[in-house]
C-alpha cells in the first residue's frame, strides 16, 4: 500500500521532523460498528478479503463460530462471538467485528522504528506502508488492541487499512458497503458520534440501561467506534479492553528513555574527553621501570 | 609511552584469550550499531551498514548469539580473577586518586583492579539481561512462547541493558586509552614490566615468583 499524498499525513513513524501540514483541514472520518444490529453473517469479513485481494486458508472448526480463530495477516477483520449469560439468566449472543481501531494516538506508530512504515493521515486513518516495514514486531507491542499480525512469509505487519484507498476516492470501506443490516456506518467522526447517540437512546429505551459509545479516551479516541449494549463492560465483547492505553512500558521505552539514553552516552564521551585533557594520560614513569627492573632482573616474564 | 628500551615484557593474555576478546568486541560493536539503528529515528541510517532495515532486523539477533557464545568463553576464562577482595574496596575508596593518576597511596593491585572487576560483572549482568530479553522479542522464533506483557517488558529491559552496556564499554575503551601501555595487552598479549609495576604490582610480583619456580627452557 503506497501512500497517496504526503501532504495528507498527520503523523509518520520514526520521524523526528513534523510532516507537511499545510492541509490541516481534512475531515476526520470514522467507522461506527453497531454491535446491537450485527447478525454475525461475516459478509464484512468476506468483503474485506475480496476488496483487498487476500486469501485465508481453509480452517478447522474448534467448537466456536470464530473463523479463522484469530486475526491473521490475511484476515484484517474478524467476527468474534461471545455467549454471555446475563444477570437475569438469559443468554446474550454478543458479536463483535474485531479489527484495527485506528486510534487517534496510535501505539503501533509510536513503537515503530522504521521511518514511514506506519502513517496516520489527516483524516485519522492509521495505515501500514508495508514497503517500509522491517518486520520487527514493535507495532505488535505498541498496539493496545492486539491487532497487527506479522506474515510468516514476508515478515511484514498487516492490519485493516480502513480501506484508505477507497476512502481516498470518496467510497465507504468494503465492510460497511457489504453489511446487510447496516450495522457498519461510515462518515465523518462528528456525524458518526451524532448517529450513535440516536442508536444509544433507542437501546436505552429498550432496556439496555448501560448502552453507550465505545470511543476510548486513553488512546485519544478511535476512528473505529462501537455502539455497545453494555458499554460499562466492554470486556464482555471477546475481551475488548475496558480502558485501553499505550502500555506504560512502551511509553517509557519510546518516550523519555530515548533522549535520556543518547544524552547519557554523549555525556559519557564528553566526560572521558574532559578527563583526558585535564588529568591527562596515565603514563609509566622512569621510576616504575627501575622498580620493575629490580624485581624482574630485566628479564621477560612469560 | 612507548616501550623503554631496557624495559622487559610480561605475558598477560594468550593468543586464544585475545581472539576470544576481539570476537566479543567485534560482535558487541556490530550489535550496538544495528541496535542503535532501531532505537532512535535519527540513527535509522545505520541500517544501511547491514543492508537495510529488514536485514538489520534479521542479522542483529544472530550476532547476539555469536556474542553470547563468545562472552561465555571470556567469562569462563576470567571469572576466577574477578572475585572481590578487601583491597578492592580500599582501592575504590581512593578512586579520586585513581582519576588523578596518583597510584602511590593505593593498595597493590593483582591481575585486575576493582574497576576492571566491576566492568567484568557489569558486562556479565547486562549481557545476561540482553540475551534473556532478546530471546523474548526474537519474534521469528519465539513470538508464540511469551505473552504480550512479557514482550513489552522485554523491549524496555533490552533497551535499558543495551544502554548500560554501551556506557560500560565507553569506560572500558577510554580506560584502555587513558592508561598508556594497556592496549598492547590485548593486541600483542604482553605488557611492559614498568606498566605491570605501576598498575598491577601484586600481579607482577606473583608472575615473577611463578617464573622462578618454573625453570626457563
Amino acid at each position: 500500500m503506497a501512500t497517496y499524498q504526503s501532504l495528507d499525513l498527520r503523523r509518520r513513524s520514526a520521524t523526528t521532523e513534523p510532516p507537511p501540514s499545510v492541509r490541516g483541514t481534512a475531515v476526520e472520518v470514522a467507522k461506527l460498528i453497531d454491535v446491537s444490529k450485527c447478525i454475525g453473517c461475516k459478509a464484512c469479513q468476506v468483503a474485506c478479503l475480496e476488496w483487498n485481494n487476500l486469501k485465508e486458508e481453509v480452517g478447522v472448526n474448534v467448537g466456536v463460530y470464530d473463523n479463522p480463530h484469530d486475526l491473521t495477516e490475511h484476515t484484517w477483520t474478524l467476527m468474534r462471538y461471545t455467549e454471555w449469560v446475563n444477570p437475569d439468566g438469559n443468554l446474550e449472543w454478543l458479536i463483535r467485528k474485531d479489527g484495527c481501531m485506528h486510534c487517534d494516538d496510535p501505539g503501533c506508530l509510536k513503537a515503530c522504528p522504521s521511518p514511514g512504515a506506519i502513517v496516520q493521515y489527516q483524516n485519522g486513518i492509521v495505515d501500514f506502508v508495508s514497503e517500509n516495514c522491517i518486520g520487527c514486531g514493535y507495532c505488535v507491542k505498541g498496539c493496545p488492541f492486539n491487532i497487527p499480525r506479522i506474515s510468516n512469509v514476508d515478515r511484514k505487519a498487516y492490519k485493516c487499512t480502513l480501506c484508505s484507498d477507497r476512502v481516498a476516492v470518496g467510497q465507504a470501506p468494503a465492510c460497511a458497503k457489504a453489511c446487510p443490516t447496516q450495522a457498519i456506518y461510515f462518515g465523518s467522526k462528528e456525524d458518526m458520534i451524532e448517529h450513535a447517540q440516536g442508536r444509544i437512546e433507542d437501546l436505552k429505551e429498550r432496556g439496555f440501561a448501560n448502552a453507550g459509545l465505545y470511543n476510548p479516551e486513553g488512546v485519544g479516541g478511535t476512528h473505529v467506534m462501537y455502539v455497545l449494549h453494555h458499554n460499562d463492560q466492554p470486556q464482555l465483547y471477546a475481551g475488548l479492553p475496558n480502558k485501553p492505553q499505550i502500555a506504560d512500558t512502551v511509553a517509557l521505552w519510546k518516550g523519555i528513555f530515548k533522549p535520556l539514553s543518547l544524552g547519557g552516552i554523549a555525556l559519557a564521551g564528553v566526560i572521558a574527553f574532559i578527563h583526558y585533557i585535564t588529568a591527562g594520560p596515565n603514563e609509566v614513569t622512569e621510576e616504575d621501570v627501575e622498580h620493575a627492573k629490580a624485581l624482574t632482573g630485566g628479564r621477560d616474564v612469560s | 609511552m612507548s616501550r623503554d628500551d631496557d624495559d622487559s615484557i610480561v605475558a598477560r593474555y594468550t593468543a586464544w584469550a585475545r581472539i576470544n576478546h576481539w570476537i566479543t568486541a567485534g560482535s558487541l560493536i556490530l550489535l550496538a550499531l544495528s541496535g542503535f539503528a532501531l532505537f532512535h529515528p535519527s540513527l535509522f541510517f545505520l541500517t544501511n551498514l547491514f543492508g537495510g532495515g529488514q536485514m538489520t532486523r534479521i542479522l542483529h539477533p544472530f550476532i547476539g548469539v555469536v556474542l553470547v557464545i563468545s562472552f561465555l568463553g571470556l567469562f569462563l576464562r576470567f571469572v576466577r580473577y574477578n572475585f572481590p577482595t578487601v583491597d578492592d574496596f580500599r582501592w575504590l575508596g581512593k578512586f579520586g586518586a585513581v582519576l588523578r593518576n596518583e597510584e602511590d597511596g593505593l593498595p597493590e593491585v593483582g591481575r585486575y583492579n576493582a574497576g576492571q572487576k566491576l566492568y567484568f560483572w557489569g558486562m556479565t549482568f547486562t549481557i545476561a539481561a540482553l540475551v534473556t530479553s532478546g530471546v523474548v522479542i526474537w519474534d521469528v522464533y519465539f513470538a508464540n512462547d511469551f505473552n504480550i506483557d512479557q514482550r513489552r517488558l522485554a523491549v524496555v529491559v533490552h533497551a535499558g541493558a543495551a544502554v548500560a552496556a554501551v556506557l560500560l564499554w565507553i569506560v572500558h575503551a577510554y580506560a584502555a586509552v587513558w592508561v598508556r601501555g594497556t592496549v598492547r595487552a590485548m593486541m600483542r598479549g604482553s605488557v611492559t614490566a614498568g606498566w605491570s609495576w605501576r598498575h598491577h604490582r601484586k600481579w607482577l610480583r606473583q608472575e615473577v615468583r611463578d617464573e622462578k619456580r618454573v625453570p626457563a627452557e
